[in-house]
């Protein structure tokens, strides 16, 4: 078909955690530009199982960009070239014919590799246990509109609550530091009357368990959110550590 | 084994009230004794492990994405119902139980259906404590909107990721219970087979899907909470990893497969652009109160939808459906698109889609935007850029998503939508605890096959998933365990636990020495093919038959030309893969068989022979009321009925005109 590619692939293969990885080269024909990038991928992993080779393994679940499970650092960058979008929302349209393409999973000492571009990203649910909750057992619920919210306090709840805990803030920092993932989470709740009464509790709780985790600092280089695919905005870091800030100065009051 | 749906004796309002303060309690120091498996981590798993776990019991959960965050619940769109009335315009519960049973087309259970709307409201009220951010007016008081089906506004939200919020919010209160040590969560780890002690369901096989290696974990209960089967269609909206396979075990150990082949087929989605496609991605069915559906009334226009001009557009729902017009239910809308295209109106390069055009709701936004802001003269351009400033806030996200996948921009021209494969009202038969009829063993969610009846309404899967989780369960497990109090855990030593996972491994094996040929989605995508051209949309007997066959046919390909590499101790995406695809396989044929069985169109199962002259779905009641529970017996079933009975609600032939 007319406007198709043809494309060279560097992928990142490493067998397992403890294997030494590589880049390896592969080759894909006649590649549609209305396919995502993820389907590119499954043509190519049906190549290989068909001359015997093992296929690539990649995380992938909802493909429309809202489970935050995909992962791939394309050409340098967390979910590839386009701006605000997964790697399952990436499509082949923003390629063009003779590309060489640069797949490498997040790099991050938090986020060890499973295999080629599978990374554990379980650190991130030990921070939610950590504190990233309100603490509501089922059954305890007065009607939900005895507490009225104004709705800009709502708005900017759910415009940090848009999270999908992907990683990739971390895997385009430098100092692959978890702020911007954690701070999303802090700040949904500080911005909700019904995260007041843990809120300083939280914020030093689930900083510690990141801390904890070997995630790096935070030097305000702004990676993180150029890169993040639902645009969770840097202001969430800076009310975040106003947040921490004032709980350690709480707390030294005793 | 004969059918008892265990609903409890009285008058249907009190049924539940009466249930809860009467079922047997287990006091707070057996609670710590009693370990319950909870598999799937979506909103029924998710509520359910932290609800049990707040009550006191020993839960594990396990789900088989890298976190329990990322259960398919995450990807609903449109909302939630509650019957909260905040709107004023007449809700209540009898009428959300009326809508519900009415638009499942009286193949749901009464009782079950009334408790769901009874516990509705607290639903939004258990989310909002947690956090959840649902979207609020001015005034800070929750905001609502329409879904099919209904003629009030009851659909709670939050833009167009309610599932995703609703999601993270049963998972914090999950995640808080992992940090108190009351739930361990087995992440990347899938359920491979459950076990079946003395007729009780004990325990479960899982393989932990990093190492390979088979564990096996003993508990006094388990819950499957592992949502829908859509996948077996191979194309739906469904994520790429959800399946049949522990609800199949299941059904192989003995527990009751209920309506297996009452599928929605979603009305707004965008449609197939290739072979190359491996899912479809839906388009909410919020946008269905603001978009009006369209085709041109001449067939076969090319023309550019901007340049065919009012009069020559059919807006085909609002035609046929003059009392609820765009919102009629899914099942409903979506046979009329398939009806328009197959008659060479459907548009864009296919032929198989038709318009959801915003246009003419950014222009009514746009006008009482403008006369909020004063412009008594703005022009009709200012009016629409005002117009869809309203629609972004409200749907931004999903025309982003449409605009990313078909390099459209749908605030300029109408998107393309075809229906596609998107829920399972089909699942395990429970009773009234939601316990399948192996005792020990229950089914929450989409999983099992209890509410919707033969259609399910929007905006109501969640609802269920976690009415199941947070406020069924808690209380209906209780009537089962306080008899098991005295039961202590039993070894993993046992022979049951040995001969499961010897079978388990058996089986895994087997996939990895086929050496065949052919892929895993080769066969997947044979049976996808198969499904939906005979058992999707319009089925008939000769189709069904055939479609039996030819699923045989692909099954036994599969086992002798099947190539999957690697090995079985490894992390290996392939392997788990092949292991689901050849449990759809075998739950392909019984659909298949269910809808055969079924000689009446109901919801959306539209049998071809059974229809009214204008081509809606007919009913039979007088042979066809009852649910089918099929038992599975060695390479065949066995089917049993469960007769409906309706004594608070006058069943008629549905009418949305």
């Amino acid at each position: 078909m007319s406007g198709n590619m043809n494309l060279t692939l560097k992928i990142w293969r490493q067998k397992n955690n403890k294997a030494k990885g590589e880049l390896v080269n592969y080759k894909v024909a006649d590649i549609s530009p209305d396919m995502s990038f993820l389907e590119m991928f499954d043509v190519l992993n049906e190549q290989l199982i068909t001359k015997g080779d093992e296929p690539v393994a990649f995380d992938h679940d909802c493909r429309e960009g809202i489970c935050g499970i995909c992962s791939m650092h394309i050409n340098g960058r967390p979910h590839g070239p386009k701006h605000g979008i997964t790697t399952c929302q990436l499509h082949m349209r923003s390629f063009k014919d003779g590309d060489t393409i640069v797949v490498e999973p997040w790099r991050a000492q938090a986020f060890p590799v499973i295999k080629d571009l599978a990374v554990d990203r379980s650190a991130f649910d030990r921070i939610i246990a950590a504190g990233g909750y309100v603490s509501v057992n089922t059954g305890n619920a007065q009607d939900g509109n005895t507490l009225p919210v104004p709705k800009t306090d709502a708005d900017m709840a759910f415009a940090a609550a848009a999270c999908i805990g992907c990683g990739a803030c971390v895997a385009a920092c430098k100092n692959a530091s978890a702020m911007l993932f954690v701070s999303a989470k802090v700040n949904q709740l500080a911005h909700l009357p019904q995260g007041q009464p843990e809120r300083m509790e939280r914020v030093r709780a689930m900083v510690a368990q990141m801390d904890k985790e070997g995630f790096g600092s935070c030097t305000n280089t702004g990676a993180c959110e150029a890169e993040c695919p639902k645009e969770i905005s840097l202001v969430n870091i800076a009310a975040m550590n106003r947040d921490y800030l004032r709980a350690n100065l709480l707390d030294s009051e005793g | 084994m004969s059918l008892n749906s265990n609903i409890p004796e009285g008058q249907l309002e009190e049924k539940w009230t009466k249930y809860k303060s009467t079922v047997p309690l287990v006091n707070p120091a057996n609670k710590r004794n009693l370990e319950i498996l909870v598999v799937g981590s979506g909103l029924a798993g998710a509520s359910a492990a932290a609800s049990l776990a707040e009550l006191g019991y020993k839960v594990k959960c396990f789900c088989y994405q890298d976190s329990p965050r990322r259960a398919h619940s995450i990807a609903a769109q449109g909302g939630i119902n509650a019957a909260k009335n905040y709107q004023n315009d007449g809700d209540s519960v009898y009428r959300l139980f009326y809508d519900t049973i009415k638009g499942g087309d009286y193949r749901a259970r009464e009782a079950n259906v009334y408790r769901l709307a009874e516990i509705s409201p607290n639903i939004i009220d258990q989310c909002v404590a947690q956090g959840v951010p649902f979207a609020r007016e001015y005034g800070g008081m929750l905001s609502n909107r329409s879904f099919g089906g209904t003629q009030v506004q009851r659909t709670f939200y939050a833009a167009g990721q309610t599932g995703q919020q609703l999601l993270l919010g049963a998972y914090s209160s999950l995640e808080r219970q992992v940090g108190m040590g009351t739930v361990q969560m087995l992440s990347r780890h899938e359920m491979l087979d459950v076990v079946v002690i003395d007729g009780k369901a004990r325990g479960i096989i899982a393989r932990d899907l990093v190492t390979g290696e088979l564990e096996r974990h003993f508990g006094h209960a388990v819950l499957l909470c592992t949502g829908g089967y859509g996948n077996v269609f191979f194309l739906s909206t469904n994520a790429m990893g959800c399946n049949t396979t522990a609800i199949w075990k299941a059904h192989k150990k003995g527990a009751y497969f209920g309506n297996p082949s009452f599928t929605q087929i979603h009305p707004t989605c965008i449609p197939v652009s290739g072979d190359h496609q491996s899912k479809l991605t839906l388009m909410s069915e919020s946008l269905r109160n603001d978009g009006r559906i369209w085709v041109p009334i001449k067939a076969g226009d090319t023309r550019h939808p901007s340049e065919i001009p009012e009069e020559e557009r059919d807006y085909y729902l609002e035609r046929r459906y003059p009392a609820f017009g765009n919102l009629v239910p899914r099942d409903v809308a979506s046979r009329a698109a398939k009806e328009r295209c197959d008659a060479g109106f459907g548009v864009g390069t296919s032929k198989m889609a038709v318009y959801l055009d915003f246009k003419f709701n950014m222009m009514r936004y746009g006008r009482v935007e403008a006369t909020k802001n004063g412009l008594t003269d703005a022009s009709d351009s200012t009016i629409l850029n005002l117009g869809r400033e309203v629609v972004k806030e409200k749907y931004g996200n999903l025309f982003d998503m449409y605009k990313q996948i078909t390099g459209e921009d749908p605030y300029e021209i109408p998107m393309r939508i075809y229906p596609a494969v998107h829920y399972t009202m089909g699942g395990l038969w429970v009773d009234y605890n939601l316990m399948t009829n192996v005792p020990g063993m229950y089914c929450l969610g989409e999983a099992n096959f209890s509410d919707h009846g033969a259609n399910r309404l929007g905006a109501s899967a969640l609802m269920q998933g976690l009415a199941d989780g947070y406020f069924v369960i808690p209380y209906t497990i209780g009537s089962y365990l306080s008899k098991e109090i005295a039961v202590k855990p039993i070894s993993t030593d046992h022979v049951a636990f040995v001969q499961a996972e010897k079978e388990v491994k058996e089986r895994i094996n087997k996939l990895l020495t086929i050496n065949g040929t052919k892929t895993v989605d080769h066969f997947h995508k044979k049976l996808g093919k198969v499904m939906w051209d005979k058992c999707g949309m319009a089925r008939n007997a000769k189709g069904l038959q055939e479609a039996i066959a030819e699923i045989k046919k692909i099954r036994d390909e599969f086992w002798k030309d099947l190539r999957v590499l690697g090995s079985a101790d490894e992390f290996n995406p392939e392997l788990e893969k092949a292991g689901r695809v050849a449990d759809f396989l075998e739950l392909g044929e019984l659909m298949c068989m269910d809808a055969l069985e079924r000689n009446e169109s109901c919801g959306g199962h539209f049998r071809e022979e059974s229809q009214t002259e204008e081509g809606e779905a007919l009913r039979d009641d007088e042979n066809y009321s009852y649910v089918a529970a099929w038992e599975f017996i060695e390479n065949n079933w066995k089917l049993y009925k469960e007769e409906l009975k309706f004594e608070n609600i006058k069943i008629a032939q549905r009418s949305y005109k």
